[in-house]
């Protein structure tokens, strides 16, 4: 379960291509999170916990891969300071079927969404805020 | 000795990203008692427990887990990745 926390940028695509090949898994899913613009905002800083992290990454990705028997399972993020428009994380999955594959890949960005160190701060004209966590992205949990 | 790591809104408002401090607190919540009596950031951090989230030893915990043997205790505000 290659688990990734870096801050240099990566291109989903080549990364998406590095993963299937050689699967014997029928399905492969992926997401891909970019910095989204508008508000004024030119930029996000993201800040997270070394070692936590990637500890919550993995852990995150093993349960995954229990509950829906995977081949394979990929989580990238990255933190430091990013610019609208930038890649900022990608998760892959695979299994035997897509359902499974869609599932899993949902579950990791549910959990890596409130259960991972990251913490986002958003850069604007008008200043810089953190990012209020959402009551909805604690619920999500609930649906596993 | 126990390293106290602080992330995000909450290292920004204590001004420090890590401490060290000789604690004999029993527990998550009994260690931030203690830490908010430290300075007016410490308190200013610390002045609503709803917004407090921490991990010792990296592991996530509940605001009433015991500290144990804890070599790290951090505290941030809710996780916002993805």
């Amino acid at each position: 379960m290659p688990v990734r926390v870096q801050t240099a940028a990566f291109d989903a695509g080549a990364e998406l291509n590095g993963f299937s090949k050689g699967l014997a898994a029928g399905a492969v899913v992926s997401f891909t999170g970019i910095v989204r613009g508008g508000g004024g905002m030119t930029a996000m800083e993201i800040e997270h916990y070394p070692g936590m992290t990637e500890r919550a990454l993995t852990a995150i990705a093993e349960e995954a891969s229990r509950r829906w028997s995977l081949e394979c399972a990929l989580v990238i993020h990255r933190y430091g300071l990013l610019e609208v428009g930038e890649t900022i994380m990608m998760v892959a999955t695979a299994a035997r079927h897509r359902a499974e594959a869609f599932q899993a890949a949902d579950f990791l960005m549910d959990y890596l969404k409130s259960r991972a160190p990251f913490w986002k701060k958003e850069i604007g004209e008008a200043g810089t805020s953190w990012v209020d966590a959402k009551a909805s992205d604690e619920k999500a949990l609930a649906r596993w | 000795m126990i390293d106290i790591l602080y992330f995000a809104w909450l290292r920004e408002r204590i001004g420090i990203g890590r401490e060290r401090l000789e604690t004999s607190a029993p527990t998550v919540a009994a260690l931030i008692e203690e830490l908010q009596s430290r300075s007016g950031g410490h308190a200013l951090a610390f002045a609503d427990l709803s917004t407090i989230r921490a991990a010792v030893d990296q592991d996530l915990v509940e605001l009433d887990a015991p500290l144990g043997n804890a070599r790290e205790v951090a505290f941030f505000p809710p996780m916002t990745g993805g």
